[in-house]
This record gives C-alpha cells, sequence and structure tokens, in this order.
C-alpha cells in the first residue's frame, strides 16, 4: 500500500511552473503602490563621506524619498550573521566597493535612477586595504574602527578572528620526507542567474519583507532586531531563490529596505542589477600555506596548515567559514599529528558571504596538490598515497568529531576505476584525482506541520527554501510513503514565515537530513494518531496495531491509513496534524561549537589534454562519486551533482574577480568574469552515487549538493601535472597562467 | 521622454497595441506592461540569455531591442510554448522528464533559443544543441539535462 516514491526520480515539484514562466520569483511579483528604489554608490573601495546633497534629486519628478545614514536611527543599526557589524548604510566612511551610501525611492524606475545619478556625494578616497599581506602590515590602516570590533587581542588589528586547531606534535613528528606549498584561492562570485531582490511593506499590523533570501527565519530576526519590532510583527515571504549557492543566506539590503518603507509609508521595491549583485556578495579568497610529512613508505605523519581567508570589510560569515573550513584542512587522512592555523582578515572588498563549499574547495585545493606533489616526491602512485592514508569508516579522522561515516574507499575505488586509473592514459593526456571531505551542519533545527486532510490530500510546511535542488520533491516523497498516498495528493508549502513554522537555515546540504527528518517525524506523529483511531474503531488495544508506510496493521487485517483517517473522522470531517522537531544540537566544548551531522564526500578524477600552444585545457573524462547514503530522487542528486562538477570547473578554470590597485572590481557581467556554458563542459562527465543508507537522514540519507565542486581544482591540477609536468599552485587555470607555466617549466 | 510611440505586435499569437516609451527595451515592455513575466531579467546586456524571446522566429535578448524596434514583428515568448489549455509541448515535457529544470530562471531563455533550434533543425545532434545555447547561462549548470531533453523532443518531434 506504500507508494514507494522515496528513492525513485519523482517529477520535480515547482517544474511545471518552472518551464511555463509561471513560476514567480521575487522580482516577479507586482506590489500595488511600490516605490522604487535605487542605489548610490561611489566608485572607490574606500571614501570618506564628507557630505551628501540630494537636493537635485528631490527636484526630479516622481522622488519621494532619499535616504542616507543621516534618516537612520543613531547609533546606526548594523546587523550580521556572527557579527552585528554591518550598517544598515554606510555611515562616514565607505568600506568596499558598491556599499550604498544612499538610498532613493521613486514612483517610477526611471526617476529613481535618475535621481540616484544627481545624488551629490562629496568624499574623500582612502587607500584601500586588499591584500592579505597589505591588512597585516604592522602600519596598515584599520578597516574597522575599534567600536564596532568584538573586545580582545585583536581589536587593534585587521584579523577579525584566528583559530588554532590540531592534535599530536607536528614539530616532534619525525619524517622521512616534508613537501610543503603555498596555494593561492581567488575571490570569485556566486552569479546566480536571478539578481538578488528585495521588498517590504509596513503598515500599523508589523511589516512584510519579500527576499530571494535562503535563510527567511534569519530575515524575520533580522528584521526584527534593527526595527526593535516583536518576531510577530515581522513576516518574511521567501519566494523560491532562482538560484542561490550560498550566496542568498543572509540579510544585506533588506534592513535598508524596511526603513525606508517604514519612512515613507510606502511598499519598496529593490531589485538589484547583476553588477550590483556582483558588489554585494562574494566568496573568500584564500592563501594557504601547506608542509606534509611522510614516512618512506607514504604513510602521513603530520600536516601543518597556515590558512588566511581574506574576508571583506564586515565580519558577515567570514568567521564561520574560515573556522569550519580550517578545521577540516587536513582531510579525510589519518594523521597522528596536524597543526592549524587559521585567520579571518578584514580588507576593503565586499564581505565574504557562504558559498557552496563553504571554504573546503579553498582547503582542499591546498592538502590535495600538496599531496600529488608529496606523491611525485615519493615516487608513488597519487591514488596509493591516499587510499594508504584515507580514514576507514569508523575511525576518526578529526579526534573528538564524527568519525568516517561512510564506506569511503569505496566511493575513491569507483572514481579510479571510472576514469581508468592504472590502464594506460592516451598519449598527450593525463590524469588526476582528489578526495574532498566537508563537514555538514554541526548545529540545526528544523520544525516541519504535516497536515493529512480528510479527502487523504497531504499538506507539508517547511521553512526550508526550494532553490533548484528539489527541496519540495523529496518531503512530499516522504510524506506519500509515509502516509499512502500519491504523490500528486501532495502539497509542501514553504517561503512564509507567516505560514511555515521555524527552520534555522537552508545550508550545508542540510535539508534531506534536518528537515528531511522533521517531515518524517511529523508524519509519524500522524501515524500515532492513526494508531489510536484504529484501536477506538476496531476495539483494539494500540499494542495490537502497527503503523507504518502507509499501512495500518491489524491483527487480522491491513488497512490504508487514509481510509482509517476517512472513517476516524467521522461526518464533520477535519484533519490530523503532525509536527516534527529535528535539533542537532551544540557541543558547547567543541571548536565548532558541534559535531558533523553528516560527512559529505566525494572523490573527483579527470582525464584532460593541455594545447601546449595555447594552455587551454580540454577535459576529456571528469567522474565524480558522492558518497549520499542513499539518493531520495536520483535524477535530483545527478542534477545537483553533474551541477557542481561543472561549477567546479567555472572555479577552477575561470573564475575570478579583478580588482584594480584602489580596490575596485573591474570584472562585472558575464563577458568579463566568465562562468561555465554549455560550450565548456567535459567531453564526458558522469557523475555516480555510492548509497549504503548510512547516512543520518530518513531512510540513510546524506546531505549532497555540495561534493562535486570540493576537489575539483586539484584533480584538474594534478592532471595537468600529469600531462605536461608543470605544477600549478594559483587558480584559475587559464590558458594563460597554464601556457606561462609551461613556458617556465620548458 | 514621457511621450510613448504607438505599436503592434503580436505576442503569443494575440496581437497587441501598445504605447511604449521609446526607450524601453522590449523587455521591459513585456515583463512590465505586458505582464509576462516567463521572462527573465539578469545581465541587461545582452550576455546571459535570460531574456531570450524570438522576434519573426529569431531568438533575441529582449534586453537589447528598443521595444519600438519590434513594431510589426510577431514576438514568441515561454509561455506562447504552452496550448491555451496548458498543455507542455514536448519541449517543456523532455526538460521536466530529464530534469533540466533545477532553479529554474533561465529556463524560459533556454527553451525558447531551443524551440528556435528545432523550428530551423527539427533533430538537432548534440553539437547542434550545444551551440544554439551557449548564449543562455544556467548556474545550476544543468546543460546536460537540457542538451539531453532537446535531442529527446527532437526524436519525438515537437508538436
Amino acid at each position: 500500500m506504500t507508494t514507494g516514491s522515496v528513492g525513485t526520480s519523482q517529477p520535480r515539484f515547482g517544474g511545471y511552473g518552472r518551464v511555463t514562466g509561471r513560476q514567480r520569483y521575487l522580482a516577479d511579483i507586482h506590489l500595488e503602490d511600490a516605490l522604487h528604489v535605487k542605489l548610490v554608490t561611489v566608485p572607490s573601495a574606500r571614501a570618506r563621506i564628507i557630505s551628501i546633497d540630494a537636493s537635485a534629486a528631490k527636484e526630479i519628478p516622481g522622488v519621494r524619498l532619499v535616504m542616507t545614514a543621516a534618516d537612520l536611527p543613531d547609533p546606526m543599526p548594523r546587523h550580521g550573521p556572527q557579527y552585528q557589524d554591518r550598517p544598515v548604510i554606510a555611515v562616514d566612511e565607505v568600506k568596499y566597493h558598491g556599499e550604498p551610501v544612499a538610498a532613493v525611492a521613486a514612483e517610477t524606475k526611471e526617476a529613481a535612477e535618475e535621481a540616484a545619478r544627481v545624488v551629490e556625494v562629496a568624499y574623500e578616497e582612502l587607500p584601500a586595504i586588499v591584500t592579505v599581506a597589505d591588512a597585516l602590515a604592522p602600519d596598515a590602516d584599520l578597516v574597522q574602527e575599534r567600536s564596532i570590533r568584538r573586545p580582545g587581542s585583536l581589536i587593534d588589528s585587521n584579523v577579525l578572528c584566528e583559530y588554532n586547531f590540531g592534535w599530536g606534535d607536528v614539530d616532534a613528528a619525525e619524517a622521512d620526507v616534508v613537501v610543503e606549498g603555498s596555494y593561492a584561492w581567488p575571490a570569485q562570485t556566486h552569479f546566480a542567474i536571478e539578481p538578488h531582490g528585495f521588498m517590504a511593506a509596513a503598515d500599523e499590523d508589523g511589516i512584510v519583507v519579500w527576499s530571494t533570501i535562503q535563510h527567511p527565519y534569519q530575515l524575520q530576526k533580522t528584521i526584527a532586531q534593527v526595527l526593535d519590532w516583536p518576531l510577530a510583527k515581522v513576516r518574511v515571504i521567501a519566494p523560491d531563490p532562482g538560484g542561490g549557492f550560498g550566496g542568498k543566506q543572509h540579510p544585506k539590503l533588506e534592513p535598508l529596505i524596511a526603513f525606508m518603507a517604514v519612512k515613507a509609508g510606502r511598499p519598496m521595491r529593490l531589485v538589484l542589477t547583476l553588477d550590483e549583485t556582483f558588489m554585494a556578495v562574494r566568496r573568500a579568497s584564500a592563501e594557504i600555506q601547506v608542509r606534509m610529512g611522510f614516512k618512506r613508505d607514504g604513510t602521513l605523519v603530520f600536516q601543518d596548515f597556515a590558512n588566511d581567508f581574506l574576508v571583506g570589510a564586515y565580519g558577515d560569515t567570514g568567521d564561520r567559514i574560515t573556522a569550519k573550513a580550517s578545521w577540516l584542512s587536513a582531510g579525510p587522512y589519518r594523521t597522528p599529528s596536524v597543526r592549524i592555523r587559521a585567520r579571518a582578515i578584514l580588507t576593503h572588498t565586499t564581505p565574504t558571504h557562504p558559498y557552496r563549499g563553504f571554504g573546503i574547495p579553498h582547503v582542499g585545493w591546498a592538502r590535495e596538490s600538496c599531496l600529488t606533489e608529496a606523491a611525485a616526491a615519493l615516487e608513488m602512485d597519487p591514488l596509493e598515497i591516499r587510499l594508504k592514508n584515507l580514514a576507514r569508516k569508523g575511525e576518526e579522522h578529526v579526534p573528538g568529531d564524527t568519525p568516517a561515516d561512510g564506506e569511503w574507499e569505496q566511493t575513491v575505488r569507483k572514481a579510479a576505476d571510472e576514469i581508468g586509473w592504472g590502464t594506460p592514459t592516451p598519449p598527450g593526456r593525463g590524469r588526476g584525482l582528489a578526495i574532498g571531505v566537508k563537514s555538514g551542519p554541526t548545529t540545526g533545527l528544523s520544525y516541519s506541520i504535516v497536515r493529512l486532510l480528510v479527502d487523504g490530500s497531504v499538506l507539508v510546511f517547511s521553512g526550508t527554501s526550494d532553490m533548484g535542488q528539489g527541496a519540495r520533491t523529496i518531503f512530499a516523497q516522504i510524506a506519500a510513503d509515509e502516509l499512502g498516498v500519491p504523490i500528486d495528493q501532495v502539497s509542501v508549502v514553504m517561503g512564509d514565515t507567516a505560514i511555515v513554522p521555524f527552520d534555522q537555515q537552508t545550508s550545508a546540504s542540510r535539508s534531506s537530513v534536518l528537515m528531511g527528518n522533521a517531515v518524517l517525524f511529523a508524519c509519524r506523529d500522524i501515524q500515532a494518531q492513526v494508531r489510536g483511531i484504529a484501536a477506538r474503531s476496531h476495539d483494539l488495544d494500540e499494542s495490537e496495531i502497527v503503523v507504518d508506510r502507509g499501512t495500518v496493521q491489524l491483527p487480522d487485517s491491513r488497512l490504508a491509513i487514509v481510509d482509517v483517517v476517512k472513517a476516524g473522522l467521522g461526518k464533520l470531517g477535519g484533519e490530523l496534524i503532525g509536527t516534527g522537531e529535528m535539533r542537532k544540537d551544540a557541543v558547547p566544548e567543541h571548536p565548532l561549537g558541534g559535531t558533523a551531522s553528516f560527512f559529505e564526500f566525494n572523490c573527483t578524477a579527470v582525464e584532460l589534454e593541455v594545447d601546449e600552444k595555447t594552455g587551454s585545457i580540454t577535459i576529456d573524462r571528469h567522474v565524480t562519486v558522492g558518497d549520499v547514503g542513499l539518493a531520495l530522487n536520483p535524477i535530483q542528486v545527478k542534477g545537483q551533482d553533474d551541477g557542481a562538477a561543472i561549477m567546479g570547473l567555472g572555479h577552477a578554470l575561470m573564475e575570478h574577480i579583478i580588482r584594480d590597485d584602489s580596490g575596485r572590481v573591474r570584472n562585472v557581467g558575464a563577458i568579463d568574469y566568465r562562468i561555465p556554458t554549455s560550450l565548456d563542459l567535459p567531453l564526458e562527465l558522469e557523475s555516480f552515487m555510492i548509497e549504503n543508507a548510512d547516512g543520518p537522514g530518513p531512510y540513510g540519507v546524506k546531505g549532497i549538493s555540495e561534493g562535486s565542486l570540493l576537489v575539483t581544482a586539484p584533480a584538474i591540477a594534478g592532471a595537468v601535472t600529469d600531462a605536461v609536468g608543470v605544477v600549478i599552485r594559483d587558480l584559475p587555470m587559464s590558458p594563460e597562467r597554464v601556457w606561462r607555466a609551461m613556458r617556465e617549466h620548458s | 521622454m514621457n511621450d510613448t510611440v504607438h505599436i503592434t505586435v503580436t505576442v503569443n499569437g494575440e496581437q497587441r497595441e501598445l504605447d511604449a516609451a521609446p526607450h524601453h527595451t522590449l523587455l521591459d515592455v513585456v515583463r512590465d506592461d505586458i505582464h509576462l513575466t516567463g521572462t527573465k531579467e539578469c545581465c541587461v546586456v545582452g550576455e546571459c540569455g535570460a531574456c531570450t524571446v524570438l522576434v519573426d522566429g529569431r531568438p533575441m535578448n529582449s534586453c537589447l531591442m528598443l521595444a519600438v524596434e519590434v513594431d510589426g514583428s510577431e514576438i514568441l515568448t515561454v509561455e506562447g510554448l504552452t496550448d491555451p489549455d496548458g498543455r507542455l509541448s514536448a519541449l517543456q515535457e523532455a526538460f521536466l522528464t530529464t530534469g533540466a529544470a533545477q532553479c529554474g530562471f533561465c529556463i524560459p531563455g533556454q527553451l525558447v533559443s531551443a524551440h528556435a533550434l528545432m523550428a530551423a533543425h527539427p533533430e538537432p545532434t548534440l553539437d547542434q544543441i550545444q551551440e544554439a545555447l551557449a548564449g543562455n547561462l544556467c548556474r545550476c549548470a544543468g546543460y546536460e539535462q537540457m542538451a539531453e531533453a532537446v535531442f529527446m523532443a527532437g526524436k519525438e518531434g515537437d508538436r
């Protein structure tokens, strides 16, 4: 009687809207009477604001409000997911290129744009700090004034935070061979095809904020804080984002729009241009130094990391990315001694925001590249050195954290087999392979409500954002199977804090596991109620009844849940309401505040050739294998895996934000900042899943969605070395960089 | 700038008389005046393909054309791919079958580009498909699923 939809490629919920143009993204929502907002910026990464004269702007017909710091409470309200240091609008000083200093609201988009151009900002450009070296210079200016820093020993430096992790004794470790290198990861941008957008409307009942945000409940909290209003007076409506990739996790300009809506008494609408989105959000860059010590046979003796993440002008999530990624610097390997010094460094650049992989690609690039170089130094096979040190299931790769939670060797061997590792490489080609591991969420809290209606249809309420990963579909699959209803009788409601219960966030590939469990528990809550109904209806003791996967097993018969409920609810009808809570509690003594709820484990292997005349790389075959626990919906898993692999190719081969010496971003837009197109794909791309049902989510699922981009770059770099002998330690591996390296090599 | 220009266009088979601002793009008019919001706005400089529509059968970035330029033209937007009764075309069905639509934001542009390709080449090769869709960025990178979908629809015969 179970519908058996879990584990099958059910059609995407919301698919119809997506192929017909009927899906309503934020910019498609028309708010009656809304004013159009345009931001005012100065062409400088750091500038002292002397004065702002809006008189000419206010003369433009249709302009209703020009908002500057002077129009906001003093002291300026500040917000941020970790550090409450980001002002609602720049005050006194612009700290990164694109930081808004004023905002204009007008009856039409044109009037707002015209007025924004004539807001006169008098400013003095100041020297901007844009590199790690500049930020750490002894006489460096401080990016943040003391008043917005946390108290502590770092307050008079540009180091936002510093972590020292490790175990064993690196200095005392005796290695036969030591290999070291410095590896750099450039700043990149998310480039969701949907630019960020925000709307707000306030009245005497409270405020409604619409946003492309991934975490509606974090936005609710932020708006309540900056306005000093109760949570219940702040409603966040979060339509499905048109791609997030981490860039839409936390609030950015919503507080500004909220203040404007309150001040003007009119709804506000701000949809960023792509250029503005480039300025609003980016990924951290990093400089990572690695030393690795080995026994002659390739056994790891120590790993020693110095990780400097360049995180921008405000804290945002830079601290957490630095800490969480660095914690796993040493990867999935057994290492007796590990030392990790990690710093997040403030600069006059766009605040660092989470980005698919959350810093793990940066440390993975360094570690896996160094490991490939070590294999060469030890005259070992790059696969063999990895397998020799790889933690097996149940072994701790990071003492005190969750042990290896999968058959990781199986994943690695699958990737090796699929790339033909060990077979002769075709002439002119090279192969490379790398292993990535990322902690899933370390804490989490998700609630779900599931309502089984009298006609046997089901409503699932979830605070998860469906931004392409297909969360709606899998929650529907779980509910359909647990309650025994056809999946087309299930609706999933998301994206409105006035309707769906609290969810911490949609990030870290958590939703299948954490919200998935919350949905499962809500269905089990209904199953428990059904058991009671069945006992009463059939004059049985509850202990004689088993309710499972859509069926009610009585001593002498088997019924469908839906039939029991229809009969039990009687003439008045009604419904059964189930609630589910999934909590992953903090571990206060853990340096990250909690252990990994699971690991995303991936092995990527490539075979490629390098054009010796141009340095251009052609990927002949690209294989990624992920340990997914169980694929709730295989086609969706494949979509995420293939997509992440191609995004990883972009990061490895073409993407980087270019700044001039003054810190201005020089390459905004799709031509100057290249992302992969349909013509940039590997000649063959295959994603494979390892399924052992050994994850903590429903039916053994683990999180996916990030795995396939964790170590794309080091797999490619290893293959480039194999093909043409050069070692690349900087990204992207553009034709020019590879060509120059080949020229120096010869 | 407040003067408007009267234009006549046929959008998804329906003739419309419009007063368009001379500086408004076709994208502005499609989204804001005709309220067909399936066509998406991203880069507005012709680099991403999200706003692709057909103008007299040719795929165009609607952000790069002024509305007054399409006076007398036939426009097809993503909404026009679906039957009036809401039935999907074989191409749309194939996008769902292969899982090509993830976040979905680029999909209208992809579908319109693919539709134009199939009008010229009813059974396109994979190379032709990837070339035809090269101007439509997808950050979910469902490129292979999209190519597979177009290929599949070509084999089945688009309605």
